[in-house]
């Protein structure tokens, strides 16, 4: 296992009226891995990323960022002590050039909100960071194509560039893969293995070839509760997540049953 | 080409595209000088709504925020100053705009702090109940003069050492004060724009959530844009008292925020023309319809043609009088053809 734990939820629950959406759930991310979070829809995956990125409270457990409790720290704060992530429908800044989609979410870093008299297109720090973030996410040529006249696939790698441009340790992705074509699946998932070297990436993502392609680890999910988590080759074998999860599809394509 | 691409260049030049504004400047210094005085009142009255309205565009236009209870702001200015004034001699301008300005934007401090919690079509409501608040404070308390308002007997004025350096209650002296508050306002949401600041409200108006997840702070951001639209409102609502030397609660009823923002609307938002167009455009078509010359005796029925005057240009121009030009390019060009 790699040793610098960034993210870790520990036994983190939330409940919306009478329904417990996650039931203690607990998860570690690392430094330098791909942590996939797998499960059936409304199994909780997107409630458990929203409590970890902060945007909804946790009921019940805690939330450590590289060491720190950070359970009640409100989304922004948490933002800026590197927790980046991205959204399954895409929020980029539609009538705005790439460029500024960039700048702008690296401005967080450097927001200086006071200085009323300085030009931000101007600003030398935020320029940077979004032109180095454009640059990894393979979109250089579109720099000054406005966001909204890009592709589909384009406007999920700009929405990882948006992330990058944060400068994050920690990356939760919902769904980048969500409605791309397979060649760029296959862009996609190279620019998530090429980050996973400096960061500690949660994937939730529904295309299972491409799961168990990049993931180091997968932590699966039902009706709120984590059911397994480990190296890919165990989950594929672990008789509780097939009988919960993957059901009788997955059996039909596996060629090593579990059981027999 | 050559020719053609240094017109380009001057055409898209700052000097050449900043030449309307000029223009406009030069016209309102010059206009006291050849206008009768029924007139430079009248352009001073837009000029005071223009800062109103300009006040609200931060608000509306560059942050996605739309207040129903604006002029809360400018009627609170405008009463502080008309009782912060003493009655038998003139209010030294060096404190008194301070503390008007100061209270108001504390009041708007306070005000947007409860505001703000809300979102959409709610934080319309709310901005309307607080301004409705506001309003029966000074409707109902002895000291604000009930329903028949107050007076501000003594205009105030800038002096030091003895030396008057701007005294208020000179017309032309005020007419300038008034010009170089709007071209200040102007020029500060202008920088604003430009600013990181500015480039932040932008991406609060665009998706809030997404500049939360990027490390921005919203609230604080819509708070400051608040108080500071409220602060600019202030301008506005002191420039009102001391040019009219009376104060009544109508100037902060709901009409008065309704009204603002008619003039954001007719003019255009997400620029800051628009707001000053919309201001004049409100102000002459109010003035026209109201003329006895021109309608009789219809003239005191002046709502009604206003009211449908408003409909029709909301309906032909949707995007304001500021965009006019371009809608009329539109029209002129010739339809693509097909295949």
């Amino acid at each position: 296992m790699p040793a610098e734990i960034l993210l870790e939820a520990i036994d983190v629950s939330r409940r919306f009226g009478g329904l417990l959406a996650v039931d203690r759930a607990s998860l570690t991310l690392a430094r330098g891995e791909v942590h996939a979070l797998i499960g059936t829809n409304g199994a909780g995956k997107s409630t458990l990323v929203n409590v970890l990125s902060g945007e909804i409270a946790a009921t019940g457990g805690r939330v450590r960022l590289a060491g720190r409790d950070v359970t009640r720290w409100p989304q922004p704060r948490r933002a800026r002590a590197g927790l980046g992530r991205s959204y399954q429908r895409t929020t980029i800044f539609p009538r705005a050039t790439v460029f500024e989609n960039c700048r702008l979410t690296a401005q967080a870093h450097y927001q200086r909100a006071f200085a009323l008299w300085s030009d931000a297109t101007r600003c030398r720090d935020s320029t940077r960071v979004a032109e180095q973030a454009i640059e990894h996410a393979a979109l250089s040529a579109q720099t000054h194509r406005i966001a909204g006249t890009l592709s589909h696939g384009q406007k999920r790698q700009l929405e990882i560039a948006m992330c990058l441009a944060t400068a994050p340790d920690v990356l939760l992705l919902d769904e980048p893969l969500a409605g791309i074509g397979a060649e760029e699946t296959d862009r996609m998932l190279a620019l998530l293995a090429s980050l996973a070297p400096g960061h500690a990436i949660l994937l939730v993502e529904h295309d299972m070839d491409a799961v168990f392609r990049i993931a180091d680890r997968i932590t699966v999910m039902v009706n709120g509760t984590v059911i397994a988590t480990g190296e890919p080759d165990a989950i594929r074998a672990n008789a509780d997540v097939q009988a919960a999860y993957l059901g009788e599809a997955w059996k039909a394509a596996e060629t090593v049953g579990a059981e027999t | 080409m050559k020719l053609r691409k240094l017109l380009v260049s001057i055409r898209d030049s700052a000097a050449l595209r900043f030449w309307p504004l000029a223009v406009a400047v030069i016209a309102l210094v010059a206009f006291p000088h050849v206008g009768g005085s029924f007139y430079v009142d009248l352009v001073l009255t837009t000029m005071i709504l223009s800062i109103f309205a300009l006040s609200l565009e931060l608000l509306v236009g560059s942050t996605g925020l739309v207040s129903f209870g604006h002029a809360a702001f400018f009627g609170i200015a405008a009463y502080a100053t008309a009782l912060l004034s003493p009655s038998a001699s003139a209010a030294s301008l060096e404190w008194l705009l301070p503390a008007v300005l100061g209270i108001t934007g504390l009041a708007a401090a306070v005000i947007g702090a409860f505001c703000l919690r809300t979102r959409g079509i709610y934080f319309i409501m709310v901005t309307l109940a607080f301004a409705q608040m506001v309003y029966f404070v000074f409707h109902d308390m002895k000291f604000a003069g009930g329903s028949d308002g107050r007076y501000l007997y003594v205009k105030p004025l800038l002096a030091i050492d003895g030396v008057t350096l701007l005294d208020l209650g000179n017309s032309r002296t005020f007419f300038y004060a008034t010009l170089g508050c709007l071209v200040a306002v102007y020029a500060l949401l202008a920088m604003i724009g430009r600013s990181r600041f500015g480039h932040a409200l932008a991406g609060i108006r665009a998706n809030e959530q997404r500049m939360r997840a990027a490390g921005f702070s919203t609230y604080s951001y819509k708070l400051a844009a608040f108080t500071l639209a409220g602060v600019l409102a202030g301008v506005a609502g002191f420039l009102h008292a001391v040019k009219d030397g009376f104060v009544n609660p109508e100037i902060l009823a709901w009409h008065q925020s309704g009204t603002v923002l008619l003039m954001l609307i007719l003019g255009g938002i997400g620029t800051l023309r628009g707001p000053v167009l919309g201001a004049f455009v409100f102000v002459l078509m109010k003035e026209l319809f109201q003329s006895e010359a021109l309608f009789g005796a219809f003239a005191r029925h002046w709502q009604l043609p206003l009211g449908l005057a408003i409909i029709a240009c909301v309906a032909l121009m949707p995007n304001g009088v500021v965009a006019l030009p371009t809608q009329l390019r539109r029209m002129r060009a010739p339809l693509p053809h097909a295949g």
